[in-house]
């Protein structure tokens, strides 16, 4: 008799009556002993039920099958931490925490992530009242003691064009014993916006819960309305979406190439590589007038469509900079002093990428087949597999190598959707929601899984709307990354895990 | 050395001629919006009710649109039976003060020089801090472009500096969350007068997507005196720098 737990697939609605409601023990062994297994924690989210119960939800993904697990529990005020037995809950319950003003008891760090006041009135998790002003990174930081040892403070204000985070490097001269990284300064309420909604700014928030990511946050929120719906989405529309996909992708690839160029100082390719994002930007604003992708997606399908002149045009275009961008990097690989900067530079060790649940370029450059456009496959790839991109050194050379494949891979199959664009509509009517149903949605943006999870209320409204990106998960990643590395080596680590602050903050 | 040379001749040369130039702009950029007031009769509002964010007014004295914000969908555009609203692909939006962001209107696109003290002091060489305050970070990366080589920002003068210590002015992104704001207060008061403020995007404009969220402060009006004010979620890069060299008189009307 195995655990209860809902099987479930991605972008495939469950009722939410079918979700089982297990004790919090129970609920606490299935989730351990599911990841211990090798399945992922995709999601761990609290939502009110009532005024004084908490529901707890957990969606495990379990890449060998292709498929997802869920399971519930209640709780009220506590409950037994996740994260002893399975480090991959420690940021989520840190969250539910905050959120939610539930404690889990006996969490190794507990501590806000966003710095904003509990939802649920009555009830904070660190006993604070709900007049009294929270303040950004006013809290607790890890310390190191010792002879020599000394704190190095960064931000939220940056040095470049670069959004707000604040950063606590415990260092030995110039030796990082570890860093911890103090987010929350993007805070919008994003995820309290939709509730209620589908509205006319929905579509809005998810284009702008991580700027770079609009075609990938996009596509996984229509995925999830279309899903509910059961509305079937002509094929048309899940080549282009799949086309804008990949030239995020690309566009993202190419600058974060560019910019580990510029931060070992290696300016040729910094310089090709800046220009060159622009290029893939502006074949985004070909299809729909936005180099971000802004009003492309929509759900039911897209809203611009392709004739055979602009497809062709696209064609020729995204070769040219194809070639372009061979250029430009190869110059990386050719020369000693860069390849020497990369390697052995911000290591993650596979067992520690396995442990925090890393996603994206950031797991498959520690070897780690982790891609859902391969592991649960929606739209048009699940007819047309990408091959996954796989590293093995878990340093900076392998998550830049792992772009750089992943660049060549895109680009193969943006051609060959392109010359086999299918034909027919690209939008199909989209009516109301179905009332009392879950969704969870997947999609595979740039920086990993962007994961969503959409339920509704009896009227077929949102009664929440849960919002993973691929940084919630791998922020962490660069904090072991900088363990026992050099504090000059920080922009370099950075650069090549380049996580979404926004993206977390929501 | 050689091989960065051999690249260097197969990639040429990447830096557009704007300002002398028209810039190129995609087929389907959505610009400034021409809003043909003679055109609406006014009772059927449904632009008002697709508009996400209240940009688009209709009320005793007419039709309204303010860019300040709008996020550029289109809904409007769409929705309307009579095309009393039509995006051109006009890139001239940037204005100096916040009523002259509302069309139609005569003030859009043609935002004014400094003075000439102001002028004389930073018209060649501008130094800024960007503080990013919130927003989704798209604001942030069409700034950033224009520091690269298709651009060009360092040949009129303008760059952007790690401290605020050594700027003019700041540029800011975002709607302001109450988690920035006293960092962005800092930062501008970091700042050695005189000094400016301009705010591009929607959020940094008037809250954006998040107008009216109690997380966020809709943008720097009240917390912040704005010089100039840059339209758009996120503007084209074309907009942001036509913008930058009117306030510097570097291009006139």
């Amino acid at each position: 008799m195995g655990p209860k737990r809902l099987r479930a697939y991605n972008s495939c609605p469950v009722g939410l009556r079918d979700i089982p409601l297990v004790s919090t023990a129970e609920f606490r062994e299935t989730v351990v002993r599911s990841v211990a297994d090798g399945a992922r924690l995709a999601a761990l989210f609290g939502r009110p039920h009532g005024p004084n119960t908490l529901r707890l939800l957990a969606v495990l993904a379990r890449s060998s099958e292709g498929a997802l697990f869920i399971v519930e529990t209640e709780v009220s005020d506590c409950y037994p931490s996740l994260t002893v037995d399975c480090p991959q809950a420690h940021w989520f319950e840190r969250e539910m925490a905050e959120q939610w003003g539930v404690r889990p008891l006996g969490h190794p760090w507990l501590k806000p992530i966003r710095f904003h006041h509990s939802y649920r009135p009555g009830y904070d998790a660190w006993a604070r009242s709900a007049t009294e002003a929270i303040q950004p990174s006013v809290t607790d930081f890890f310390q190191v003691a010792g002879e020599e040892v000394h704190d190095v403070a960064v931000g939220p204000v940056h040095a470049g064009i670069i959004e707000p985070g604040h950063f606590r490097f415990q260092c030995h001269g110039e030796n990082v014993y570890h860093l911890e990284i103090s987010l929350g300064y993007q805070h919008r309420g994003v995820e309290r916006a939709m509730l209620g909604g589908p509205t006319s700014r929905s579509a809005h928030y998810m284009e702008t819960l991580a700027g770079d990511t609009s075609v990938g946050h996009m596509t996984a929120y229509c995925q999830a309305i279309e899903a509910l719906q059961g509305c079937i989405v002509p094929a048309r529309a899940y080549a282009l979406r799949a086309v804008a996909l990949e030239i995020e992708r690309l566009a993202n690839h190419t600058g974060d190439l560019g910019a580990l160029a510029g931060d070992v100082g290696y300016l040729p390719t910094a310089a090709h590589c800046g220009r060159l994002r622009g290029d893939f930007l502006n074949l985004t604003a070909l299809l729909c007038g936005n180099r971000f992708g802004r009003g492309l997606v929509r759900p039911g399908g897209v809203v611009f469509d392709l004739d055979a002149d602009q497809a062709k045009l696209l064609l020729e275009r995204i070769g040219r900079i194809y070639n372009n961008v061979t250029t430009a990097v190869d110059l990386l690989w050719k020369t000693p002093s860069v390849v020497g900067r990369f390697e052995k530079t911000g290591r993650v060790l596979r067992q520690t990428c396995e442990d925090l649940g890393l996603v994206g370029p950031a797991a498959r450059a520690c070897g780690l087949e982790r891609d859902v456009r391969y592991e649960f496959p929606s739209g048009i790839y699940a007819l047309r597999h990408i091959p996954i991109a796989i590293g093995e050194t878990g340093d900076v050379f392998a998550r830049a190598y792992v772009r750089w494949l992943e660049i060549q891979r895109s680009v193969a199959f943006i051609q060959e959707q392109l010359e086999m664009l299918p034909g027919g509509p690209i939008r199909a009517a989209t009516g109301e929601l179905p009332p009392e149903r879950l969704v969870v949605s997947l999609a595979e943006g740039w920086r990993g899984e962007i994961c969503h999870v959409a339920v509704t209320d009896v009227g077929g409204r949102f009664a929440h709307y849960k919002v993973v990106d691929p940084s919630f998960h791998n922020w962490m990643g660069l904090a072991m990354a900088l363990r026992d590395q050099q504090i000059s080596d920080f922009p370099l680590c950075n650069k090549s895990f380049n996580l979404s602050y926004c993206g977390h903050d929501l | 050395m050689l091989k960065e040379l051999v690249a260097r001749c197969k990639l040429g040369y990447g830096t557009i001629p704007f300002p002398a130039k028209e810039p190129i702009l995609p087929d389907r950029y959505r610009g400034c919006p021409v809003v043909d007031a003679a055109r609406c009769p006014g009772q059927c509002r449904v632009c008002a009710e697709v508009c996400p964010t209240s940009a688009v007014k209709v009320s005793a004295d007419g039709l309204h649109l303010d860019l300040g914000r709008c996020l550029f969908c289109g809904e409007c555009e769409t929705a309307c039976p009579v095309n009393a609203i039509r995006f051109s692909r006009e890139y001239r939006m940037a204005a100096r003060r916040r009523q002259d962001l509302v069309l139609p209107g005569t003030g859009t696109g043609t935002a004014r020089a400094l003075d000439a003290r102001m002028k004389r002091l930073l018209g060649r060489a501008l130094r800024l801090r960007q503080v990013s305050a919130g927003g989704c970070n798209a604001c942030e990366a069409d700034t950033n472009v224009l520091t690269t080589v298709v651009f060009d920002l360092g040949r009129f003068g303008i760059q952007f500096v790690a401290s605020p210590r050594h700027a003019d002015g700041i540029l800011v992104t975002g709607p302001v969350t109450e988690n920035m704001k006293p960092a962005l207060i800092k930062t501008y008061e970091a700042v050695p007068a005189p000094k400016i403020v301009i705010a591009v995007g929607a959020c940094a404009i008037a809250g954006g997507p998040y107008a009216g969220h109690k997380e966020v402060h809709d943008g720097v009006e009240g917390i912040l005196p704005v010089d100039l004010y840059i339209p758009g979620c996120p503007p084209h890069p074309i907009v942001i720098l036509d913008g930058l060299l009117r306030l510097l008189g570097r291009i006139g009307k």
